[in-house]
This record gives structure tokens, sequence and C-alpha cells, in this order.
């Protein structure tokens, strides 16, 4: 498997691993993927009270272009708003990390994973159980 | 990766540098020829150079006695009678020869075939073959320790049952199938008994009597020797017939036509010799070598599965999967290795290795499976350096995977709802 130097770059040194506590105000987790598929990945959100995306982390089981994928999410989404991370299209990852065609599926998990960890930040905001204090 | 750097030599004259390369542990996919057997074939590939169907020349007859030299060696390797010894390209096309050959000429009697799901490729793909020629083929199932039990090949034995096939020494996981046992049954019942000995050979004793066996594969290049060149035992009593499956000359008493390739017949020749003379020898360090890997590794991670039975296994292999980490990110951090994986990374399906899949084995473990070879060049200082690399690699992609967190918190991976993709 012929890799660019982007996707070696970011799974050798992932950015952003690790993990928040899920209870914490303005945490959003998405896990996407499943064991037996061979991809599994989670992403975490911290959303500030202006609705930005201050921070966010990662952890995969994956290939190298998945863990390369998620790796550039997190630094993609962050300074982001939930609508401008929403709008971040699997193509523009796969062309960032020049994915040979094999793992296109590794790009369009980590954008399903933005989309996962939004909705579940967005899920707690409703239901006040972690609600972020906007003063809304 | 495969950069050349030029270095400017004492003289002057810039002398070609490869890159370090990893570490071998690969000896069940091939071994390099060892120097006694390179040094053996050399002269057949220049001065005795002839042809050793010419029968009327000094250059013929040197190459006929060298071919009849190495077939008495490979004979004496397997206890046989060198007129047993069919040489051919490799082991797939003398299991191709066995299967085919005798099936083809023995299908008035029967047309049921026995062998196992956790064969060799060579073996299963011929299997499909005759299927598709109107044969019947049993894949006789094992157990999760990668063992057949005799009981279990006995009971898919059946009266219009021509043939069966096992493989020896199982070329991904090493075990040891029961074969002198299996012999028997099938002696009993004049069923064609045909083995895959590529693996056991020089591993482990391999005598045609002991195994009762009809027909045999043996292969050059993984014994040391050089790669196209391979045997088919065939059995002269009681005498088994095969039918030719390559026509031309009448080479091989008919079963095999084709010019004999000297230079590859005379190593594969010193190569069983060898390999028979050095078993003993070879497979005290190697097995002292498995062991301090296997402990290396199992003394410092967790969550590391052997697979297939590791009693009834030859101890040049040792076949790991890692819990939680993924198979082709395992490849890629081992890459100071050179080793085989048990998931089919480079392709784009996701297939992990049927063997494992066999053994009962979850999808997950399958996929990240490494099979270590070790050889008769394995040194304590590469498999120091090997554990030292697995164990440190292991334990950063862990520190990645939310599975082994999930893992670590208690939570049954079993029992998560997993989104499907």
């Amino acid at each position: 498997m012929a890799y660019s130097e982007k996707v070696i770059d970011h799974y050798e040194n992932p950015r952003n691993v690790g993990s928040f506590s899920k209870a914490e105000a303005g945490v959003g987790t998405g896990m996407v993927g499943a064991p037996a598929c061979g991809d599994v990945m989670r992403l975490q959100i911290k959303v500030n009270g202006q609705g930005i995306i201050e921070d966010a982390r990662f952890k995969t089981y994956g290939c190298g272009s998945a863990i390369a994928s998620s790796s550039l999410v997190t630094e993609w989404v962050k300074g982001k708003t939930l609508d401008e991370a929403l709008s971040i299209r699997n193509s523009q990852i796969a062309e960032e990390l020049e994915l040979p065609p094999v793992k296109i599926h590794c790009s369009v998990l980590a954008e399903d994973a933005i989309k996962a960890a939004v909705q579940d930040y967005l899920a707690h905001r409703e239901d006040g159980s972690s609600a972020p204090s906007d003063g809304q | 990766m495969s950069e050349v750097k030029v270095r400017e030599g004492n003289a002057g004259a810039p002398a070609l540098v490869m890159p370090e390369r990893p570490i071998y542990l690969d000896y069940q996919a091939t071994t390099p020829v060892d120097p006694l057997v390179l040094e053996e074939m050399l002269p057949y590939l220049t001065r005795d150079f002839g042809n050793p169907a010419s029968r009327s020349h000094v250059y013929g007859w040197s190459a006929e006695q060298a071919v009849e030299r190495a077939r008495q060696q490979v004979a004496d390797a397997i206890s046989a009678d060198p007129r047993e010894i069919v040489w051919t390209s490799g082991a797939t096309e003398a299991t191709n020869l066995a299967l085919k050959g005798s099936a083809h000429f023995y299908s008035g009697r029967g047309r049921h075939i026995v062998t196992l799901r956790t064969e060799h490729k060579a073996t299963l793909d011929t299997c499909r073959q005759l299927e598709r020629e109107g044969f019947e083929v049993t894949y006789v199932e094992v157990g999760e320790n990668g063992l057949v039990s005799p009981e279990s090949f006995a009971a898919a034995l059946r009266p219009d049952t021509i043939l069966a096939s096992v493989l020896f020494v199982n070329n991904e996981i090493g075990v040891i199938q029961p074969l002198e046992e299996i012999g028997q049954l099938l002696r009993e019942r004049k069923i064609l008994f045909h083995v895959d000995a590529v693996q056991a050979l020089g591993k482990i004793p391999v005598d045609v009597e002991a195994l009762q066996a009809d027909l045999m594969s043996l292969s050059g290049h993984k014994i040391y020797g050089p790669k196209g060149i391979g045997v088919l035992y065939v059995r002269r009593k009681p005498r088994v017939r095969v039918e030719a499956q390559i026509h031309g000359g009448g080479h091989e008493r008919g079963m095999r036509s084709g010019t004999l390739p000297t230079h590859q017949i005379v190593g594969m020749g010193a190569a069983s010799e060898l390999a028979v003379r050095s078993m003993e020898s070879d497979a005290c360090r190697i097995r002292q070598l498995r062991d301090r890997l296997l402990h290396g590794i199992m003394g410092q991670l967790e969550e590391v599965y052997v697979n297939g039975d590791l009693e009834c296994r030859v101890p040049h292999n040792l076949n790991l999967s890692f819990a939680f980490v993924e198979g082709e990110s395992l490849i890629m951090a081992l890459k100071g290795i050179a080793v085989s994986s048990g998931s089919a990374c480079t392709s784009a399906s996701l297939e992990p290795s049927y063997v494992l899949r066999a053994l009962g084995k979850p999808d997950e473990l399958a996929h990240s499976s490494i099979r270590f070879g070790i050889g008769r060049y394995t040194t304590e200082e590469e498999i120091d350096t090997t554990v030292a690399l697995v164990v440190s690699r292991v334990a950063k992609l862990r520190e990645l995977s939310p599975l082994w967190e999930m893992h670590l918190e208690g939570i049954d991976l079993a029992s998560v709802q997993w989104a499907a993709h």
C-alpha cells in the first residue's frame, strides 16, 4: 500500500489523541464504524459558549488512512462553528491526504464521525444533561 | 523506501550500499539458498550445462548423473525409492499433478475426495477445479487448535472416496496434523493418500512408510534450496498411477514432460540432504528462539493470543493475534521486521485469513494476526529487537484505540451496538 507522506505523518505523529470526559459540559462524542469491518473512529468535540469547537480529541482502531483521516479532522474542526464543521466533506479529506481509491471509505467514516459528534452534542444540549452554559 | 545510496569507496569507485533492511522473519514464505547448496548448483549452470536427456555425449551423461544423485538424496530424505521421485516446477505443480492426476486416473472407482478446510491454496484451488469437473469434495473442519481429529476425518470418508489430501504442517499456524492415524484409516479403506509435506521437510521427520502416504508434495525453496523446483513422490508398491498434466517428450516416466532443470534439481537434492542432517540442531536452536519471542511478547503485553496448538506444532512458526489493534496499521507499525499478516490488507477486500477463520477466530483477531517465521539464520539479537519493537508498537496503537480504552473500562465489546457502514 503506497501511502502519501501526509498519511504517514499523521499515522506516525497523530494529533489530538485522547478523550474528554463525556460528562464534561460542551462535549459531544461520535463513534462510528465496527470492529468487524476493521475501523472504529471516536471523535470528541468540546464546544464553547459561543458555539465554537474549541478543542477536539480522537481515538481510532483502523488502518493507517483511518488513523490519518481522524487525526486530520481533529485539526480541521478546531475553531469552527458547528455548521462549518458539518460542511466538511469526505472528498476534501481524501484529497488532502491523497488517499488511494480503496481507502476512500476512511474519509467517509471521518465525515460521519463529525456528524455523529455534533448530533451527540446537540442531543445533550436539548435534554440538558450536560448543557453548555450559553445563558440562552 | 528502497532508496539506494552511493558511497565513495577507498579506491574512488562508488560502491552500492543498500539501506538497512528489515529483520527477516518470514521463513514460511521462503528461505534463502544455503551457501553450501548454491556451491553445488553453480557448475551445472556453466561447465556441466548438458541436457540430462541427451544420451549420446558426456555433457548429457554428467547432467543425468547429477539429476539421479539428487533423486537419491530426496528419496533418502523421505525414506522412499529414487524411482518414486518425479521432478516438478514446484510444490503447487506437484499438488496439481497428485490431485488431478490421480482423480482423473481413478475416476472410474469413485468421484469423492476428502481434504481439510485449512489446506494450502494449491490444494483448495485444485479441489475447486475438480469440483467443476464433477468430483465431490468434503472439506473437513479442524478444531480451534487447528488440528483435525482422526474420528472426524474418518466420518467424512465414503464408499466412493478415492483420494484424501492433508497438509502435514500448516503453513500459517505450524500445527502438525496426526497423519499416521489418518494414513492407517485410508490404507485400510484403499483410499489414496496425498500428503503436502512442504512445510514439514527439515522440520520434523518425514517418512512415507510411517505415514503410509501414496503421494507427497515437496518444495525446494522452503528448505534453503532454490525456487522453481519441487517433487511429487508417487508410490510404487502398491503402485499408484497419475495421469500426466503436462505432455511433450515423456520425461519422468511420462508423468511430467519438460527438460529437467539440472541446477535446480541439484539444489533441491543438496538442500534435502542438508535439511535432514541439520534438522535436530536447527529445531533445538529455533525452539529456544521461539520461546524467547513468545515469552518476551506475552510477558509484556496482555490480550495476545497464540493461533494454533502450541504443543503439536513446529517451533519454526509463531502465529499471534493482538487484540484491539487493527491488522494493517500493525503491519505498518512493524515495518522494521519482515513478517506475514493474516489480513489481506494489500487487496481491496477485507478478507481475513481463511485458516484463522476455520479455527473459529473472530474477524478482528484474524485481521490482527502476525506470522513470525523463524529460520536457520535467525539470531537471538534479531529476536530481542523484534520483541522490543512489537511491544512498543502494539502499546502505541492501543493507546490510539478506542476499543482498548473500552476494554480497560470493562465494556464487553460484543454487547455494543455498532453503527453499520
